[in-house]
C-alpha cells in the first residue's frame, strides 16, 4: 500500500500568528476601557477609523504586492497596529489624523519593507512619529480626564463624531478652553517655567502615582500585559528591562536632585510607559530576538524614554525610544548571539 | 567542561504510549522472505560474503564490515539466498539499496554457537573483539555500530556508562516494553559493556512515570548484586531521550560541540543495545531481531513485537490486526523525527524502533505557512540553545557566514521549533536543506587552509635551505680566509 510522505516533524503545536494577535487584542481591552472611562467615547471612533483604514491599506498593499489577501487579513497584525496607534492619539483628533497615521504605518512602515515579519520599525510607532513631527498641535489636544478636581467636559457620541469629522467643537466650547495638558506635558512646561518640583506638581492634573486618569490607564495596560505574560505570548525580559531601566534612571536622578527630577512612580504610570513596555517594545518583529539582546534592547528603550522625557524636545519619549532601538536591534542581535549547547562561553 | 542543569527548552508532549503498552510483548511470525539492506547501520555499508543460491543458517554472518565504522550482518532465519540486488529500503525512503534477500525455509536451523565463556574471564580487548562480531548497532534509532563506539572510548578515563531508557519521542514504547519484560538482559548487557569499556559505573536513565519499567529494573539490579549500577529518572520532556540532552539531564554536563560523550568521560547506549549485547555474549545470538512498536489510530491492535530483521512492515501491520482505515501517513520512528514511508512493502531494519499508521488525529497537517514574526517561541524550545528564527532568516538570505556563527550545524533536527512555530514554518526541513551548503563551505575552507599550510611549509623549507646554504658558503669563505 502506498502512503503520502512529508518531512518531519509530523505534528504541529496549537499556536498560530492569528491567536497571538487575538490575545494581544484581548489584552488591550482594559486599557481601552480605562481610556474611554476617562476620556469619553472618542477612542471608539478612533479605533473604528483606525481598524477600517488598516484593513483597507493592508488589502491594497497585499494586492499590489501580489500576495493572497485572506491569510494576511486574518492574521490580526494590522488590527493590533491600528489599536496601538488609536490609543496614542487624543480621542477628539480629526479623522484624517488617524487615517493618515495608520495608512503610513501599514503602507510604508510595514509593506514597503516586505509586510508581516519584515518591518524593521514598529509600524504603530512609525505612524505616531510621523504624526508627531507633522501635526504636533493636533496631538496636544487632550481633554482633561473625567476625574475629581478637574473640569468635566462630557461630549455625547454625536458631538464626538461631529468634532472628529468636522474638526469643529460644539458651539459652547473652544479648543483653547478645553484642552488640558497631559501630566507629562504639564510637568515639562511647569519645570521649564522655573517652578520647583512641588510647585510644578501642584497642578490638578497630578495624582498619587502619576496623573489623574493616566495612572489608571497605565495600570490597566499593566494588567493586560501581565495576562499576556501568563499566557506566554510575551516574555518578561522586555517589559522588566524597559520599566526597570526607566525606574532606575528616574530614581537616581530623583535622589540626586529631588527638586528638579520627578520620581520613578510618576514615570512608570505616565504617558505610554506601560503600553510601551508590554505592547510596543515587545513587538517581536522589530525587537532584538535573543534573551540577552532583549534585555539590552529594552534597557535602551527605558533609558532613551527617560532621556527624551527629561531633557528632550517631547513630553513623552516612548515612541522615539522604540524607533531608535528598532534601528539598533540588528546590531544588538549580532553582538548577543547566545551560547550554543556544547560551545564554551 | 560545561556544567549546567537539565535540558534547555524542549516540549511537553502527550506520550501516546497507552495503546502500544496495553498488550504484552510478543514474537512476530517469521516471514517467508527477508530483505536485508547492507547499509542499514551508520557508516560504511557491509560487504556481502554469501552468494545467490547459497543456503544460510540462522545467525550466520552474511555481510562483513568495511572500514572503521561499519557492522556485521547476520541471517535472521535459515534458508536460501535468492537475491543480492538493490531493493527499496525504508531508511532511503523507498529508494533501492543493495540488499540480501533470504527465502526462509522455516526450519530455523542455527549456526553453531561459539562456546560461551563467562564474559568476566576475558580481557576487555577480547570482549570488544567479540562484541564487534555480533553485528550490534545502536538500537535507539541512529544505528551507530556498537564496536566503533566502544573503540572511541578506549582512552577515555574515568568513564561512566549511561544507558538510555528514556524514550526519545512520543508513540515509541519499544524501550519501555523491553525494560518491563527483559530487565535482566539489560542489566547483564550493562555489566558486559562495563567490562568491555572498563567504565567504573553505569547509570540507567528512564523517564518519570515509567513505573513498571522502574520496578523491573530495580529488581534486576538487586538480583545482579552489582554496586556499579544505578537508576536515574529524567523529566518527561522531549527530547530528553536524545543523547546530548540526556547527558545534560542526568549529569548536568554538555558534550563539546565538536566532540563525543567520551570527551567528558561518558559512554551512552540505548537499553535495547545493551540487551542485544547480552543476547550475543550470553547466548551467541547476534542481532537478527529487534523490538518494534506498531501503533497509531489506523492499526487495529497496537503493540510491541519482537521482529526478525528483514520482515516487511506490511506483514507486521497484518500481525497487529491490519489497518482500520486508510492511514494518512506511515511513519518509521516517532512523530517528531520519524521518516514518512511511501510504501509498507519495506523491510524492518536495525533502526526500526516504531511504525506509526497515523490518522489525521495522530498527525495534524500543517496550516499555511506565514512569514516569521520573530516571536522567539522556537528559541525558547530549542534544546541546542540556538535561535531558529535567526537561522531561518539567514537561510533565506543564504548567508553562510551568519549561519555558521549562529550554529546551524549544531541543530539536532528534533523539530521542537517547528512544533511551536505560530507561522507554521517547516524550519527543520529548511535547515536540513541548508546544512549541506555550510558543510561544503567548511570543507572548502579546510581545503584552502591545507593548501595555505602546504604553501607556507614549502616557503619555510626553501627559506631554511637558502639560509643553510648561505651559512655554509659563509663558513667556507671564512675557513678559506683563515687559511
Amino acid at each position: 500500500m502506498m502512503f503520502p510522505t512529508s518531512a518531519a516533524p509530523h505534528v504541529v503545536g496549537p499556536n498560530r500568528v492569528a491567536r497571538v494577535m487575538r490575545l494581544v487584542i484581548y489584552a488591550l481591552a482594559p486599557t481601552v476601557l480605562a481610556h474611554i472611562a476617562f476620556f469619553g467615547p472618542g477612542l471608539l471612533v478612533q479605533i473604528a477609523l483606525a481598524v477600517a483604514t488598516a484593513l483597507l491599506a493592508e488589502a491594497a498593499a497585499l494586492k499590489a504586492r501580489g500576495k493572497p489577501l485572506e491569510p494576511f487579513l486574518k492574521d490580526g497584525s494590522a488590527v493590533v497596529t491600528a489599536l496601538l496607534l488609536a490609543l496614542c492619539l487624543p480621542p477628539l483628533a480629526p479623522w484624517w489624523l488617524i487615517v493618515s497615521g495608520v495608512a503610513f504605518a501599514i503602507l510604508l512602515a510595514k509593506h514597503a519593507y516586505g509586510g508581516l515579519g519584515a518591518n524593521p520599525f514598529n509600524p504603530a510607532m512609525a505612524g505616531y512619529a510621523v504624526l508627531l513631527v507633522s501635526f504636533p498641535a493636533q496631538l496636544l489636544q487632550w481633554l482633561p480626564p473625567n476625574a475629581a478636581g478637574l473640569e468635566r467636559i462630557e461630549l455625547t457620541l454625536p458631538q464626538t463624531l461631529s468634532t472628529i469629522f468636522t474638526g469643529a467643537l460644539p458651539a459652547h466650547l473652544t479648543w483653547d478652553a478645553i484642552t488640558s495638558p497631559t501630566p507629562l506635558e504639564a510637568l515639562r512646561t511647569n519645570l521649564t517655567m522655573g517652578m520647583t518640583m512641588s510647585e510644578a506638581q501642584s497642578s490638578p492634573v497630578f495624582a498619587a502615582l502619576g496623573g489623574k486618569g493616566w495612572q489608571w490607564i497605565n495600570l490597566a495596560a499593566l494588567a493586560g500585559g501581565v495576562w499576556l505574560l501568563r499566557m506566554r505570548i510575551i516574555g518578561w525580559r522586555i517589559p522588566v528591562a524597559m520599566l526597570g531601566t526607566l525606574a532606575a534612571c528616574a530614581s537616581i536622578m530623583h535622589l540626586l536632585d529631588p527638586g528638579a527630577y520627578v520620581g520613578p512612580l510618576f514615570h512608570l504610570t505616565c504617558g505610554a510607559s506601560m503600553l510601551g513596555a508590554f505592547f510596543i517594545a515587545t513587538d517581536p518583529v522589530s525587537a532584538a530576538t535573543g534573551n540577552q539582546g532583549k534585555l539590552v534592547y529594552a534597557a535602551g528603550i527605558g533609558l532613551l524614554t527617560y532621556v527624551i522625557r527629561t531633557w528632550g524636545g517631547y513630553a513623552d519619549g516612548v515612541a522615539f525610544a522604540v524607533l531608535l532601538m528598532n534601528m539598533l536591534a540588528p546590531l544588538i542581535d549580532r553582538y548577543t548571539i547566545p551560547r550554543i549547547y556544547g560551545h564554551a562561553d | 567542561m560545561i556544567r549546567r542543569s537539565g535540558v534547555h527548552g524542549g516540549l511537553q508532549l502527550e506520550a501516546h504510549n497507552e495503546r502500544s503498552t496495553a498488550r504484552p510483548l510478543r514474537r512476530a511470525n517469521p516471514p517467508a522472505q527477508l530483505v536485508l539492506p547492507v547499509d542499514q547501520h551508520a557508516g560504511a555499508p557491509a560487504r556481502p560474503i554469501v552468494r545467490e543460491g547459497e543456503r544460510v543458517l540462522h545467525g550466520q554472518p552474511i555481510a562483513e564490515p568495511t572500514g572503521q565504522v561499519s557492522a556485521w550482518l547476520h541471517a535472521p532465519a535459515s534458508g536460501r539466498i535468492i537475491a543480492i540486488e538493490p531493493r527499496p529500503a525504508p531508511h532511503r525512503l523507498g529508494a533501492p539499496t543493495l540488499s540480501i534477500v533470504i527465502e526462509n525455509d522455516q526450519r530455523d536451523d542455527r549456526a553453531e554457537p561459539s562456546p560461551s565463556i563467562a564474559f568476566e574471564q576475558r580481557s576487555p580487548a577480547e570482549l570488544l573483539e567479540q562484541i564487534a562480531r555480533g553485528g550490534v548497532v545502536g538500537l535507539g534509532g541512529a544505528a551507530f555500530p556498537l564496536a566503533a563506539k566502544l573503540d572511541s572510548v578506549r582512552a577515555a578515563r574515568p568513564l561512566t556508562l549511561l544507558l538510555n531508557g528514556a524514550e526519545c519521542e512520543p508513540y515509541i514504547t519499544c524501550d519501555e516494553m523491553l525494560m518491563r519484560e527483559r530487565a535482566e538482559e539489560i542489566v547483564l548487557g550493562a555489566r558486559i559493556l562495563l567490562h568491555a569499556s572498563a567504565a567504573s559505573a553505569c547509570a540507567i536513565a528512564l523517564e518519570a512515570g515509567s513505573t513498571l519499567a522502574d520496578a523491573a529494573l530495580r529488581t534486576a539490579i538487586a538480583n545482579a548484586h552489582d554496586e556499579r549500577l544505578r537508576l536515574v529518572t529524567v523529566p518527561n520532556i522531549y527530547p530528553a531521550g536524545g543523547e546530548r540532552q540526556l547527558i545534560a539531564a542526568v549529569f548536568g554536563l554538555e558534550v563539546p560541540y565538536d566532540g563525543l560523550p567520551a570527551d567528558i568521560g561518558l559512554l551512552c547506549h540505548n537499553v535495547g543495545t545493551a540487551a542485544a549485547v547480552a543476547q550475543w555474549i550470553r547466548d551467541g545470538q547476534p542481532l537478527t531481531s529487534r523490538i518494534v512498536t506498531v501503533t497509531g489510530d489506523c492499526v487495529r491492535e497496537p503493540g510491541n513485537l519482537d521482529v526478525r530483521l528483514g520482515a516487511s512492515i506490511r506483514q507486521l501491520i497484518e500481525q497487529c490486526g491490519g489497518y482500520t482505515d486508510r492511514a494518512s501517513r506511515l511513519i518509521m520512528g516517532g512523530s517528531l523525527m520519524g521518516l514518512a514511508l511511501p510504501d509498507d512493502d519495506l523491510p524492518v531494519i536495525k533502526a526500526t524502533n516504531c511504525i506509526i499508521a497515523a490518522s489525521h488525529a495522530d498527525l495534524q497537517p500543517r496550516d499555511r505557512e506565514l512569514p516569521c514574526i520573530r516571536c522567539g517561541a522556537c528559541s525558547e524550545a530549542c534544546p541546542a540553545m540556538l535561535l531558529p528564527q535567526q537561522l531561518h532568516w539567514f537561510s533565506r538570505l543564504a548567508d553562510l557566514q551568519a549561519l555558521e556563527a549562529h550554529g546551524l550545524m549544531d541543530c539536532i533536527e528534533c523539530g521542537c521549533c517547528d512544533y511551536v512555530c505560530p507561522s507554521q514554518i517547516p524550519l527543520v526541513e529548511r535547515f536540513r536543506e541548508t546544512k549541506p551548503l555550510l558543510a561544503r563551505r567548511r570543507a572548502e575552507r579546510a581545503d584552502a587552509r591545507a593548501a595555505r599550510e602546504r604553501f607556507e611549509a614549502r616557503a619555510a623549507r626553501l627559506e631554511r635551505i637558502a639560509v643553510e646554504q648561505r651559512a655554509a658558503l659563509a663558513h667556507k669563505r671564512r675557513v678559506r680566509r683563515e687559511d
